[in-house]
């Protein structure tokens, strides 16, 4: 063992049910490092992670830490010992406040007693390394899906510990967002903190991390320096194989085909609801791809929701199949043949007890079944087919959801609606947290569909792909609808320029 | 901002709003509503409620819940009964004891053996209530009068029932343990999420085994009040104690499915409930109209569940006001 390991092991072993999903893994972390993890879906990056903290236990290999044998058979232990983990499903307590989430498990005490206004003063001075502020005393539930997952980085980092590990951290943070995670970053690692980090966007690597280890397949393919590693060896490290080039791609989004696009099928006017959707107007046509750009908080997932049926229109009125709508719950947009696939999978999306046919099955059942009784046969060509077409990466149809990795269980829920057969399906980030292999795949699949006729909203934070992957591009700011671009228009810079600024005369440019 | 406020505020009072509105209207209908006589006496009966519903709120808000709580203090009032010729302190002592055991079994079934707590304390429920009827032989069991046991059920401190001071003392132990001790953060956090929790590095385990202790501890206690108040171990008594204390947990706001909940608000349930029926029993004893136990009951029901949705409203709406951020 390298002396100047804080952490290595070596030859781990682990399997679920008979099915390895780690074999003969080594990884080693020096102190003072940033040590990017990476891998696509279902590599074992998250099984690693918990195998060292204790949430699994290994069926073989060693693990040292700081100079000694490690061994451990909870995260709480593992958190004893110094190493704290933030977990790639934002495992914190809703209903709870905010200084809760982050001091539960080392309260600060006066007198035997839990001292609360110190308490609420670490929470607040850890956040503020984060540039938030928000009223701490408040469930954690209330806020938004970065501001938890920067609650649930404060909460590891408040341990002090010697040995930082982040699963997908910025899966839901917005550009500015991960900078102010990078220097936090920083910070620690001057501290002489060592970070392990994964992360699925590969340009973020290299904006932080030292060096990196590649994993496919259960094992542990290759580790470098960051600075002496392209991103094209990362990304045929990660897959296996040699890739082309795409040129001037980033995405798999190729040129379609504009004769297959049709007649309107949506069209939105002046949507309102509170706040955070002001007044939003957009239409889909037929066979044709529309992206929704904007930052975080613009109001495009709650636009989706309102076309939905989730949440009631306070003002503005919509029209779907020349018809108006008027969506009173989301089982009445299913029934004129909308999808939607949610952003946050694990609360609105996945039941992670059922199976995979279960979940692909849920929004199915009441077309598949004769007079109450589900038609076995049938479901299970459909849910076979699904995981084939979408490489989805279970043991079977009859795998725990829950078991799955992150990326699949999104293919998963992605396989729902298309089950459904829809005429206009919204997608709200279908590549987020999703390997670069699947992402191609997803990406063609979307097009192909449209090519298909089918209508297809998606709401995106990655600019390649609305850009790349949209007909057209409605552009989002502080709930308003401030552009509108074609793709001939929709350049990066342009794109940019409206979500930042929303200068309004762009809609008059771009508008025929 | 004020206006979401307020409606938070009363969504987590709305049970205080009750009470105040019920004593009111007992206050300007009868006579004797507010006498000396008759609020000692709803405290001194209710005082047992009370103890049995603070051990059921914290099974409640870890997302368990405690069948057994009825038949356990049955069975804390009979062992009560046969110990105090020992002394009252040995009588207390015992009856708590029987409920502790009754508590640890049901913790070591939930939390060792992994077995779901409705299963679990139903069949500690039957046991415990059968072990009552043995013990005491059908019958009820005398206490002793000379040690002084039935102080304990009998006499006043101060003015006020013994009972309720014993209910005050455990509800005033209960705030502090939920809202400083790191127990207690632990029980509403488990109860918010229990696999996070481990996560976080929270011994789980033993927070919902404490509360279950607790809870049988706390159903011996109100056992041996019941003994002590009524002269007897009461082998039947307890039937549907534990719809009870549910109802006022849930009245007082906390959540079935656990990770939200208040002491405070249990206490001010159980006295809602007992406060009902007391004043249906003056509105019968005014000789107007003559309500039938029957439809007592359904009064009751029906008072619940009003309360219950106005709660809910309540609210709904507040943090649909807060969501707008
Ligand atoms: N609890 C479990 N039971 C059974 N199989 C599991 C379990 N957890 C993970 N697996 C399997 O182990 C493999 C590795 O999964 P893991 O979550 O480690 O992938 P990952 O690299 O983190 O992927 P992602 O980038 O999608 O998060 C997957 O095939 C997954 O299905
Ligand atoms: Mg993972």
């Amino acid at each position: 063992m390298d002396t100047d390991d804080l952490l290595s092991m070596t030859g781990i072993d682990k399997r679920f049910a008979g099915i390895p999903a780690l074999s003969a893994a080594s990884f080693s972390v020096r102190r003072g490092e940033v040590h990017a993890l990476i891998g696509q879906n279902g590599a074992g990056k998250s099984t690693l992670i918990k195998v060292l903290t204790g949430y699994h236990r290994r069926d073989a290999g060693d693990v040292a830490f700081d100079g000694k044998p490690f061994e451990v058979s909870s995260p709480q232990q593992a958190q004893a010992n110094g190493i704290s983990t933030i977990y790639q499903e934002i495992n914190l307590v809703p209903y709870r406040s905010i200084t809760e989430n982050i001091c539960l498990g080392r309260e600060k005490r006066k007198f035997g007693f839990l001292d609360w206004s110190a308490m609420h003063r670490e929470a607040e001075g850890l956040l503020q390394r984060f540039n938030i502020r928000v009223d701490v005393r408040r469930p954690l539930m209330e806020f938004n899906t970065a501001t938890q997952q920067m609650v649930a980085i404060a909460r590891a980092i408040g341990f002090s510990a010697k040995l930082v590990i982040m699963d997908e951290p910025t899966s839901s943070l917005d550009e500015r967002e991960v900078g102010v995670l990078f220097n936090v970053i920083r910070q620690l690692k001057q501290e002489g903190v060592s970070v392990v980090f994964v992360s699925h966007k590969l340009d973020e690597l290299y904006a932080v991390c030292d060096r990196v280890t590649i994993m496919r397949d259960g094992k542990t393919i290759k580790t470098a320096r960051m600075d002496e590693i392209e991103k094209i060896d990362l990304v045929s490290s990660m897959l296996g194989r040699n890739i082309e080039r795409t040129e001037g791609h980033a995405t798999a989004f190729s040129a379609r085909d504009e004769t297959k696009i049709g007649k309107v099928l949506l069209s939105a006017g002046n949507l309102a609801i509170g706040q955070i959707v002001q007044d939003v107007s957009f239409n889909i046509r037929s066979g044709e791809i529309a992206g929704f750009a904007g930052l975080l908080g613009a109001g495009r997932t709650e636009t989706a929701r309102l076309v939905f049926g989730i949440d009631r229109l306070r003002a503005g009125e919509m029209h779907y199949g020349g018809k108006v709508f008027d969506p009173k719950r989301p089982s009445d947009a299913i029934a004129a043949g909308m999808g939607f696939c949610t952003e946050d999978r694990k609360s609105e999306g996945i039941v992670p007890e059922m199976s995979v046919a279960e979940n692909m099955m849920l929004a199915l059942m009441p077309k598949l079944s004769k007079s109450g009784i589900i038609d076995e046969k049938a479901q299970r060509e459909i849910v076979e087919r699904f995981i084939k077409q979408l490489g989805i990466k279970c043991s079977g149809p009859d795998q725990k959801v829950r078991e799955l990795s992150g990326g699949n269980q999104q293919k998963v829920l992605l396989g729902r609606w298309l089950a459904m057969n829809p005429r206009l399906l919204i997608l709200d980030e279908p590549t987020r947290g999703i390997d670069v292999g699947a992402k191609g795949e997803i990406q063609s699949l979307i097009k192909s569909l449209a090519d298909q006729g089918l209508a297809v909203l998606m709401i995106s934070s990655e600019l390649e792909e609305v850009i790349e992957g949209a007909d057209r591009v409605f552009v989002l700011r502080e709930g308003i609808s401030v552009a509108e671009f074609d793709r001939a228009a929709a350049t990066e810079d342009a794109v940019m320029g409206a979500m930042a600024h929303g200068n309004a005369p762009v809609i008059a440019e771009a508008r025929p | 901002m004020t206006r979401s406020k307020l409606l938070s505020l009363l969504g987590s009072y709305g049970v205080v709003l009750a009470l105040l509105l019920l004593i009111l209207f007992g206050w300007l209908r009868y006579d004797y509503f507010l006498g000396f006589f008759n609020i000692t006496s709803v405290l001194r009966y209710n005082s047992m409620f009370a103890l049995v519903a603070l051990g059921m709120c914290f099974v409640i808000m870890t997302g368990g819940i405690d069948l057994s709580v009825g038949s356990t203090a049955a069975l804390g009032s009979v062992v009560a009964a046969l110990f105090s010729p020992q002394g009252a302190w040995i009588g207390l002592g015992a009856g708590v004891g029987a409920g502790l055991c009754v508590g640890l079994v049901n913790a070591t079934l939930v939390t060792r053996l992994k077995i779901m707590p409705f299963v679990a304390t139903l069949a500690t429920m039957l046991a415990a209530s059968g072990t009552a009827l043995l013990l005491a032989d059908n019958q009820s069991v005398s206490v002793s009068y000379e040690s002084g046991f039935t102080t304990l059920g009998q006499d006043n401190l101060l003015g006020f029932p013994i009972p309720a001071w014993i209910a005050l003392a455990a509800y005033v132990v209960g705030w502090v343990v939920l809202n400083f001790t790191s127990t207690g953060r632990g029980v509403l956090a488990v109860g918010g999420n229990e696999d996070a929790t481990r996560m976080m590095g929270l011994p789980a385990d033993r927070i919902k085994f404490l509360v279950y202790l607790a809870s049988g501890g706390l159903a011996g206690l109100a056992g041996v009040i019941l003994a002590a108040q009524f002269g007897a171990g009461q082998p039947i008594e307890g039937v549907g104690w534990e719809l009870f204390a549910i109802a006022a947990v849930v009245v007082g706001g906390t959540l079935l499915t656990g990770g939200v909940g208040s002491v405070g608000a249990t206490l001010a349930g159980v006295l809602l409930l007992g406060i009902l029926f007391n004043v249906l029993n003056f509105e019968n004893g005014k000789g107007w109209i003559s309500l039938s136990a029957y439809w007592q009951s359904v009064i009751r029901g029906l008072f619940l569940l009003i309360v219950v949705i106005l709660q809910a409203k309540l609210s709904a709406r507040s943090t649909a006001a807060v969501k707008e951020y």
